[in-house]
């Protein structure tokens, strides 16, 4: 009789709670040297298949973009024909080098390049060399192989997850995640929140579990226990069963209106990622969508077309069912880069152009989000929402954009209206002077607006500690901002991850906010939170 | 070996504002790919000449807006190469 192996604790950061029991699986992602160098024939063969795979992945790409789109992809397209760029990649396979190790080794010396030539456009397209580079390696790692799904219940254990790998599992299939990377407030954790997946981050060691061996997560506790034993599988289990009854009472609260203990009537809205989440999610159980986050579109590495997107906003529209839908302009930049369209090599992204910004500078992309959200507003009421503005001219410029593509469409008798124009109080500046600002209403971000006032970065678990959304001077400026709605009669909305605690919602709802937007997984515990309230 | 060729060799202003950027290397790149010959471009100052027909190598002359672009080619249709590539500068890389 053999021994059972001993348990083992790794703990980490809980990001959402909850707890798993499955088998361990990791998700084919892009592992360096993970081959084994065959023969050089073999590997020349290899890196030559996986050229050809990922140049028909980008003409089908390019076939679906918009002209912007589809020329940041055909310089990709082109560089994977370029012999001088691959004599170097080929020349290591010859002399015994596998296949990724050696395409990896080439692109990586020009992306270097690229970065370190102290030259912006050249810069910029670092960005598509580290898509290509990617692009190919996972070609390279099989196709067959990122496509086969999950065990049932598994738990996903990553090193880190790029905001478009997490979409790209399927969450329904999955018990929940473990990383030994990533951050709090990252965006895998804000897209975690939204499914109600639970995770957890920064595990201190990696995991040794092979895939298909029964592992433990608690979530909860932060940690991820590989050879649980018995006693941890039956008290997870229980709680397990004790979740279970807690969320059956959130969904029952979630199809109700929220009202506090003193019967005030809070409007709850929705923050929506992806649209492929409104599936499996009933409009009864809010008043509306506060947030869509559209980066999710670009995602595919091309600019989405006007007709694309319009697509993309009318099915939100319809699922809300009469209900106000707030969709928020291409947020990119900071710690969100879309290859092709934000700037690489900025000394401090999360200070640089990203947001509104970014779209200031790039209208050509703005104006095609514009034209397409303007079409989709002929069908329902959408509000469009600007990120990250500083000063009002920011809002006046992005007003006239919006003018002019409103004339556009009357000029050629497309079907349109004009959407209310509202902007994101994310910045200290935006909050001290919000009533400056002629919006249609606000929405307080309050993620970057906690980063901007404590000068603690989000991705930085090192100063987590400051970046507290109780602090009084977070709490005084989206007092400010409640402040300004009211004197200006528009609706003050909080839309960022405080919304979907539990614990700040008493303190959100003393400061004078009548409107929260939380993550969906959320709705029913915030709701009951709500009536707790005086 | 270079040495031995026979170059014919001209230049053009390169007019775009971002100077030769992505797009254009990809136009100049794919209509240097149409000849047989071997061409090569230079930019301003630039001591050593680059094969026309990789974008990775063109991208990377970083050639400036208002300065000329050099060229050379040889081979058997060595000229027409040549006079395509510089018609595109001046045409602004814009090929219809």
């Amino acid at each position: 009789m053999t021994a059972e192996p001993p348990e083992r604790v790794i703990r980490g950061a809980g990001v959402v709670g909850g707890v798993a029991v499955g088998p361990a699986w990791r998700p084919a992602v892009v592992a360096r040297s993970a081959r084994e160098a065959g023969d050089p024939a073999a590997e020349d063969a290899a890196l030559r298949a996986a050229l050809a795979a990922a140049g028909g992945q980008l003409a089908a790409l390019m076939a679906a973009a918009d002209a912007d789109g589809a020329e940041i992809l055909e310089f990709q397209a082109m560089l994977l024909e370029d012999d001088d760029l691959l004599a170097p990649a080929f020349a290591s396979i010859a002399q015994g080098g596998a296949a990724d190790a050696a395409w990896s080794g080439a692109l990586d010396a020009e992306i270097a390049a690229y970065s370190d030539a102290g030259d912006a456009v050249l810069a910029a397209r670092a960005t598509d060399l580290r898509d290509l580079r990617d692009r190919v390696l996972a070609c390279l790692s099989g196709e067959a192989a990122a496509a086969a799904p999950p065990p049932e219940g598994a738990v996903a254990l990553a090193g880190d997850l790029t905001p478009s790998a997490f979409l790209a599992l399927d969450w329904s299939r999955l018990g929940g995640a473990a990383l030994t990377g990533g951050a709090a407030a990252g965006h895998v954790a804000i897209l975690a929140r939204a499914r109600g997946v639970p995770l957890v981050v920064g595990l201190t060691a990696a995991p040794q579990a092979p895939d298909g061996a029964l592992v433990a997560l608690d979530a909860d506790a932060g940690a991820l226990i590989e050879n649980p034993s018995a006693e941890t599988r039956a008290a997870l289990a229980a709680r397990t069963a004790a979740g279970a009854a807690e969320r059956a009472q959130d969904a029952a609260a979630a199809r109700r209106p929220a009202r506090t203990a003193g019967g005030a009537a809070v409007r709850v809205l929705v923050n929506v990622d992806d649209p492929a989440l409104l599936d499996a999610l009933s409009p009864q159980i809010c008043d509306g969508v506060g947030l869509t986050r559209t980066e999710f579109l670009f995602h595919g590495a091309a600019a989405p077309g006007e007709d694309a997107q319009l697509a993309v906003y009318a099915r939100i529209l319809a699922w809300a069912q009469g209900r106000p839908v707030t969709i928020r302009t291409l947020d990119a930049g900071g710690d969100k880069p879309i290859p092709g369209v934000t700037i690489d090599g900025e000394s401090n992204p999360f200070l640089g152009l990203r947001g509104l910004r970014l779209s200031l500078r790039r209208p050509e992309v703005f104006r095609t989000q514009l034209r397409a959200l303007a079409r989709a507003a002929a069908l329902g009421p959408l509000k469009i929402m600007l990120p990250m503005v500083t000063i009002p001219q920011e809002l006046e410029q992005a007003r006239a954009h919006l003018d002019a593509v409103c004339a556009g469409l009357a000029a050629h008798g497309v079907a349109h209206a004009r959407p209310a124009l509202g902007i994101m109080i994310e910045t200290p500046a935006a909050a001290l002077t919000a009533a400056d600002f002629d919006a249609d209403f606000y929405s307080i971000g309050s993620n970057d607006l906690i980063q901007y006032a404590m000068a603690a970065a989000r991705d930085n678990p090192a100063v987590a500690h400051l970046a507290d959304p109780r602090n009084p001077a977070v709490l005084a400026l989206i007092g400010r901002t409640v402040e300004a709605g009211r004197a200006r009669g528009v609706e003050v909305s909080l839309c960022g991850d405080m919304a979907s605690s539990p614990a700040l919602i008493g303190a959100l709802l003393d400061l004078g906010l009548e409107t929260l937007s939380c993550a969906p997984a959320q709705v029913g515990a915030v709701k009951r939170e709500i009536g707790r309230v005086r | 070996m270079t040495g031995a060729l026979d170059w014919v060799e001209g230049a053009a202003v390169i007019r775009d504002p971002t100077g030769l950027h992505a797009r254009p290397a990809v136009k100049l790149t794919k209509l240097a790919k149409r000849f047989a010959a071997t061409v090569e471009v230079r930019a301003e100052g630039g001591e050593t000449w680059v094969n026309a027909k990789s974008p990775n190598a063109v991208m990377k002359l970083r050639a400036g807006h208002e300065t000329p672009l050099s060229v050379r080619a040889a081979g058997a249709d060595a000229a027409d190469a040549l006079a395509a590539l510089l018609a595109l500068v001046d045409a602004n890389f814009d090929d219809g």
